[in-house]
């Protein structure tokens, strides 16, 4: 209960201090208050008084982040002025979208990369090892933007590239933990009282790995939402990857700003998921 | 030394001399057009034929190797400065400093690095010299990604200062400055060489993924991400091997440095 409300803490903590990192961009970012319609020429001097004075942001600091979180807390996130409508609707309308990508990604990801360390470690092949290495040396050493345009030529759905980007880091940790467990003394004991080797590596390889291998998970979903950006915007689905990439092109800083903290606040939730899980782990087994 | 450790370090070293003498190798300006035979085929003039704008393919291979290959290990120099002096503060101090500036990595960390990258480039000019876009994108890769390194480098440190032989200096009358430098840094430099060597690759692939995205190295200035960015008008109809020769050539650098740096790591 105490690692629970510990990470709970942390995590929120975490949040906030995002929220302040990323309220502070938007306000010192180069034309934050200034709206298009000040450039309309048949405005005069003093409508345009009028008007910069309506939009003028707060000019103590504290003041402006109160605004920014008492605007966050009822749901107001903001106005893209490179996409034209509010930033909450936008991504309420792209964000499903991504994390259909990412769900199926990380399975996909995690599956592949998985079932290859395990043939690797159980199959006790150099050329099984060599195979499946190579592979995943290539994929890792592949940019994510460059097989979304290998993709995009091959004419292959793109959440395949998320997928091939999650695949070669999962097989790199899980094959290094399955060997890891797999030398240890009480291993290499039933090894030789003869035990089947699958019953061997269900019963004491897999648990040994299984809380590192839980720590990998939450990491994989940052992975994941990194690889988004250049796989949307290249493979052209309409998720906040691409969101953000037209956002970055645009210079629409209010609307990347809550696209990073929301990516982030998912990623940390993620983690402390993913961690506090490996806590139950280790706390069944003992 | 191992035979493919060994291999690696001597296939970086051919390319890097290779991208140094690019001057000498390059049979024309990475910028010179060549408008009479654009998006060519393999020729004894343009080795690896030109691209839709009839520029020499081989040329701004090389040139572009060159921007890659030689600011990436820049950025990671910068990377591995402040994660030493980051987290290398951060242990020495131990107690409150080290809670505290850890748990601004975790925020660094738990950031996605293509999404902070992206935001901080959002902040500065998109529209500017092609020089200055290739200096502002390393120095942000460089400046950006000191937070994984400087948790290794804190923990290290920790480690370090509750180490016999630490306690020994200390007893005998090594303090501030001198314990740092005679005896803290000598033994860090292993950690903080191969933090050096894992951030380069990462810095490549980064470059690459901006550059493909439009917000790296600006044209007419080649690096491998904008090299790589052919890709996007590329049709089965006409396609030429030679389109693919950035791709293989990162594809077998960030190898070569894995491999490489599986001694360093170790």
């Amino acid at each position: 209960m105490s690692s629970l409300f510990r990470c709970a803490t942390k995590t929120v903590i975490l949040i906030f201090l995002g929220g302040l990192m990323g309220a502070t961009l938007v306000r010192f970012a180069p034309g934050y208050g200034v709206t298009e319609e000040e450039l309309d020429s048949r405005l005069n001097g003093e409508s345009l008084r009028a008007l910069r004075a309506s939009h003028e942001p707060p000019r103590d600091l504290m003041r402006f982040y109160l605004q920014f979180g008492g605007k966050l807390l009822h749901g107001d996130l903001g106005f893209s002025s490179a996409m034209r409508e509010p930033v909450s609707q936008l991504i309420a309308e792209r964000f499903p979208e991504t994390m259909k990508s990412i769900g199926f990604s990380v399975a996909l990801g995690w599956a592949a990369g998985l079932s290859l360390a395990i043939l690797s470690v159980t199959a006790r092949s150099a050329t099984v090892d060599l195979g499946t290495s190579l592979v995943a040396t290539i994929a890792l050493c592949t940019p994510a933007a460059v097989l979304a345009l290998l993709c995009v030529i091959a004419q292959a759905p793109g959440r395949l590239v998320i997928a091939a980007i999650i695949f070669p880091k999962v097989f790199q940790y899980a094959r290094n933990l399955l060997l890891r467990s797999a030398a240890l003394p009480h291993v290499l004991a039933a090894s030789a009282r003869g035990i089947r080797a699958s019953r061997i590596f269900l019963w004491h390889i897999l648990p040994v790995a299984a809380p590192q291998l839980l720590a990998v998970a939450g990491i994989t979903v940052s992975m994941a939402f990194t690889a988004a950006i250049p796989v949307e915007a290249l493979c052209d689905i309409p998720g906040i990857g691409q969101l953000a990439w037209k956002a970055a092109l645009a210079r629409d800083l209010e609307l990347l700003v809550m696209l990073t903290m929301i990516v982030t606040t998912v990623t940390l939730l993620a983690n402390s998921t993913a961690e506090l899980l490996g806590k139950v782990v280790v706390a069944g087994k003992a | 030394m191992k035979r493919p450790r060994l291999l690696a370090i001597v296939f970086l070293g051919l390319v890097t001399l290779s991208s140094l003498l690019a001057g000498v190798l390059a049979p024309a300006p990475y910028a010179q057009q060549f408008r009479d035979v654009p998006d060519a085929a393999s020729s004894r003039q343009h080795p690896l034929g030109t691209d839709d704008l009839g520029r020499d393919r081989l040329s701004r291979l090389l040139y572009g190797t060159r921007v890659s290959l030689l600011l990436a290990p820049a950025a990671a120099l910068v990377t591995t400065i402040l994660a030493a002096f980051i987290g290398g503060t951060a242990g020495y101090a131990g107690g409150w400093m080290e809670d505290l500036v850890m748990s601004g990595t975790d925020l660094f960390l738990s950031l996605p690095w293509l999404f902070l990258l992206i935001t901080v480039r959002a902040l500065l000019p998109l529209n500017v010299a092609p020089l200055t876009s290739v200096v502002i994108t390393f120095a942000l890769l460089g400046c950006l990604g000191w937070a994984g390194a400087a948790r290794v480098v804190c923990a290290d440190t920790h480690e370090l200062c509750n180490s016999d032989f630490m306690l020994q200096a200390r007893a005998s009358g090594n303090a501030g400055i001198r314990l740092l430098v005679h005896h803290l840094l000598p033994n860090l430099k292993p950690v903080l060489f191969a933090q050096f060597w894992i951030s380069i690759p990462v810095f490549i692939l980064s470059e690459t993924n901006l550059s493909i995205l439009g917000l790296g190295v600006a044209e007419p200035l080649p690096s491998w991400g904008s090299l790589l960015r052919e890709l996007e008008s590329f049709s089965m109809l006409t396609a030429k091997p030679s389109q693919f020769a950035p791709l293989i050539l990162l594809i077998a650098t960030v190898s070569c440095f894995h491999l490489a740096m599986q001694r360093e790591e170790a």
